[in-house]
């Protein structure tokens, strides 16, 4: 039976952090099961978690009241999901929902907050990881934006 | 206001009145195994003898051991249909070399009298008015029908057991006004109504039928009577609080009673048109061959259709679940908040007409049997 | 009640599939409108659609910006100067322009969303509408997609004026960029900003949350919905949303009456 920090071990997200630092965080840890179609994070919701999946699928979405939910973007394993936990008003910006039955550690925010403001250390640690994952993110959002397997863009003169 | 007695025998010639006074009466009568609201002409042709019986998704008429006029509950017409057409002509357009002309089409109403109107339908026709006339912009077709309109209500004496207007505080005495007001008492082998005027027209009425004063002991008998269809509902299964159905309603938007119930619903539009306070309506713009004549209609519409919500880009609500949950909240909760009353009357048609047999009351017990999980 | 027929006097393409018809109104107060109301405008045998108004309260002209995508915009579409349609209205509760007085106003719109907010604009420009000062915020998905574009110019002499679009194209030298992200930054003070927002529902949310987020209180923060409609006047039932009827309890709410009831998904 594998303790929280040996599950954070394995994650990548936790890769070369030190022992010490990995209890630390653990304490702030637990293990966690979500069935097919449950939520993870609700838009607007409190955004009290940071999670680290380990199975599982989870599709981060937003709601278009003429289409219903869409998805903008897939998450797997060894990803993590939730940062709006770092910065006030603590809200969830988007919907997040399981698409399998997904396992993954759920840290707790507010736990995580105080680790770090007490070692700053441990939170420029943390942070750096953070940062580098939101710029993968942002570069694929990006990328995504550019809409490249359409047509090329309508231009003003297209019949329509 | 005194009360009278009207042989059972006579009601024919409280027809005759109606009829020789200018008005088209309507009431029930026998078609297609249900007793349903139409033109009649003579007592014979009411559902004389005839009861319902009804329950989820069940609707029969069985013959009573009695000869009661007025012994079944409630069928799958209500007196909307004469007051909120369910088709109506709206404005004609023809096209000209300069403006369109439009034309609004106002077509006279012919003056009616409803025979058997219960109380849980005149709380829904009093609901309809406040919708149709109480606002800013009114129904005018609705208006100049129910000007003239003139009622001959009934006590019910006995309940179907879809019926639960105990529980919506509109019966099943007569309480709101009515040109008449009667009840049927059948002892041993007496048979009359009781009978008083509510208004000038009423009593004009009463003045040309063979009437005797009402004993004490025979205005027991019809207390009695009601009194019956009253415990008969009281000690139903549909017995309910409806006291607080606003604030439960509101809290409850999330509640997984409605994903079950979305499982069962076709969005079917049953409960709807069977409603005798639902409202809802839409228009058809049509025009001729020639291109250069148009009409608008309006027709009955229902929220359970996929595009009632429609804007570019979908339907707003796209699914059963929100549709159904649209309808009950509504019925049941937005319009206190719209109307200053509830919409529902407790008249159980649609609990009986519902092909699935979903029970308006059973989900109010859900939500709230989920509210404590 | 029946539309009244009106002559179309102007037609003028704003981008590809939408398009603004001026035409003449009645003299007298039962043409008059407040900004942030909506005609029903009747095109021949093929029905009503609810048009925001979209020009000047003071003109003698009625201004609608219209984009076609079904049935009866096609058909309106097809008309041209010379043409009539007939007109309903105007109907609905507009923009509280009186709570914008001493005020700092932000205006902030998102594609089609700023036809209904013009009205406001022009309110300023000729004095009508006395805020401390104004603030136009708005975001269109590409540059050829911009309402107004020829205006867009002139008014940014008369206030600031942020403008941002998702995709720029070849000679776009403007913000490209989220509507959300200059909101964050806008000059103000809480307590005295009123702000009036007009879009798609899932832009008006996150403009919103930025609001909040700012300080705003929810009772200095307007919205315009939109919502099915058949009869604009509360009979129909189409336009529903919770216990309010958009085409006479809005289109224009304030979001702290609405608010528990712009969360609800599929209402």
């Amino acid at each position: 039976m594998k303790t929280i920090a040996g599950l954070l071990r394995e994650h990548p997200f936790f890769r070369d952090l030190n022992a010490a630092d990995i209890e630390l965080i653990g304490g702030c840890g637990a293990n966690t099961v979500y069935p097919v179609g449950e939520h993870l994070a609700r838009e607007n919701a409190p955004a009290d978690h940071f999670f680290l999946i380990r199975s599982g699928r989870v599709a981060v979405e937003t709601y278009l009241p003429e289409r219903g939910p869409l998805c903008l973007q897939t998450l797997h394993d060894g990803d993590i999901f939730g940062w709006s936990w770092l910065f006030p008003p603590y809200l969830w910006t988007f919907d997040a929902r399981a698409l399998d039955e997904v396992h993954a550690i759920r840290l707790d925010g507010k736990c995580l907050r105080e680790k770090c403001e007490r070692d700053p250390r441990l939170g420029f640690q943390l942070m750096k990881r953070f940062a580098r994952i939101m710029t993968e993110r942002l570069q694929a959002a990006r990328i995504q934006l550019l809409d490249i397997y359409g047509q090329r863009p309508p231009l003003l003169d297209d019949a329509p | 206001m005194q009360d009278f007695i009207l042989q059972a025998d006579d009601l024919n010639q409280l027809i005759q009145v109606l009829i020789t006074r200018g008005y088209q009466v309507h009431g029930p009568t026998l078609a297609d195994g249900a007793i349903v609201y139409d033109e009649i002409h003579a007592a014979s042709q009411l559902p004389r003898g005839w009861t319902d019986e009804q329950d989820k998704g069940r609707y029969r008429i069985r013959r009573r051991d009695d000869n009661a006029y007025f012994g079944y509950a409630a069928g799958p017409h209500s007196w909307k249909k004469y007051l909120q057409r369910p088709r109506r002509p709206v404005w004609r357009a023809q096209k000209a070399t300069g403006p369109m002309q439009i034309s609004a089409v106002v077509e006279a109403a012919p003056a009616m009298a409803f025979l058997g109107v219960r109380s849980c339908e005149l709380h829904a026709i009093a609901i309809q008015d406040r919708v149709f006339i109480g606002d800013q912009f009114r129904n005018d077709d609705y208006v100049e029908r129910r000007a003239e309109l003139f009622t001959v209500a009934v006590n019910c004496t006995s309940a179907a057991a879809t019926c639960f207007c105990t529980s919506m505080k509109t019966g099943p005495e007569i309480t709101l006004a009515s040109d008449l007001a009667m009840t049927e008492v059948l002892e041993g082998d007496k048979h009359f109504f009781i009978i008083r005027s509510g208004s000038y027209a009423g009593r004009k009425v009463l003045k040309e039928l063979p009437l005797k004063p009402a004993a004490q002991h025979q205005l027991e008998l019809a207390q009695r009577a009601v009194q019956s269809a009253r415990e008969q509902m009281e000690q139903g299964p549909r017995q309910f609080d409806s006291s607080d159905l606003q604030a439960l309603l509101y809290r409850n938007y999330d509640s997984p009673a409605w994903d079950a119930v979305a499982d069962r619903c076709l969005s079917c539009a049953n409960c709807t048109m069977a409603c005798p306070t639902c409202f809802c309506s839409t228009v058809e713009d049509t025009t001729d061959l020639s291109g250069d004549y148009a009409e608008r209609w309006e027709r009955w519409d229902s929220c359970f259709t996929g595009e009632f919500t429609y804007i570019s880009g979908g339907p707003l609500r796209a699914d059963t679940r929100s549709r159904y949950r649209q309808w009950m909240t509504h019925k049941l909760a937005t319009w206190f908040d719209q109307f200053g009353s509830s919409g529902c009357v407790g008249c159980g048609r649609c609990i009986a007409w519902c092909p699935v047999g979903i029970d308006i009351t059973e989900e109010v017990q859900r939500i709230r049997a989920l509210e404590q999980v | 009640m029946i539309p009244r027929c009106l002559r179309i006097e102007e037609r003028r393409e704003e981008t590809p599939d939408t398009f603004t018809l001026k035409f003449s109104r009645e003299p007298g107060p039962a043409a008059d409108f407040a900004p942030g109301q909506f005609n029903m405008l009747y095109a021949f045998g093929a029905g009503e659609v609810a048009i925001s108004v979209s020009g000047s309260a003071a003109a003698d002209s009625l201004v609608h910006t219209i984009r076609s995508h079904g049935l009866v915009t096609r058909a309106l579409k097809r008309l041209r100067a010379g043409d009539y349609l007939g007109v309903r209205g105007p109907f609905g509760r507009g923009w509280p322009l009186q709570k914008a007085r001493g005020k700092t106003l932000l205006v902030i719109a998102g594609g089609l969303g700023l036809a209904p907010l013009r009205p406001v604009v022009y309110s300023l420009l000729e004095g009508k509408l006395r805020p401390a000062s104004m603030q136009l915020f708005y975001g269109a998905r590409r540059p050829q997609e911009m309402l107004y574009r020829s205006e867009l110019d002139g008014w940014s002499r008369s206030f600031d004026l942020v403008t941002t679009v998702d995709h720029a194209a070849g000679d776009w030298s403007g913000r490209v960029g989220v509507i959300t992200e200059p909101l964050k930054s806008a000059p103000l003070q809480s307590d005295q900003t009123v702000a009036f927002v007009c879009g798609p529902e899932i832009m008006m949310r996150f403009c919103i949350q930025v609001l909040l987020g700012r300080g705003l209180a929810p009772a200095d923060i307007y919205l315009s919905m939109e919502r099915n409609m058949k009869c604009a006047v509360g009979l129909c039932g189409h336009c529903q949303w919770g216990p309010n009827f958009v085409c006479k309890d809005g289109p224009v709410f304030c979001y702290a009456d609405i608010q528990h009831w712009f969360g609800i998904r599929a209402l």
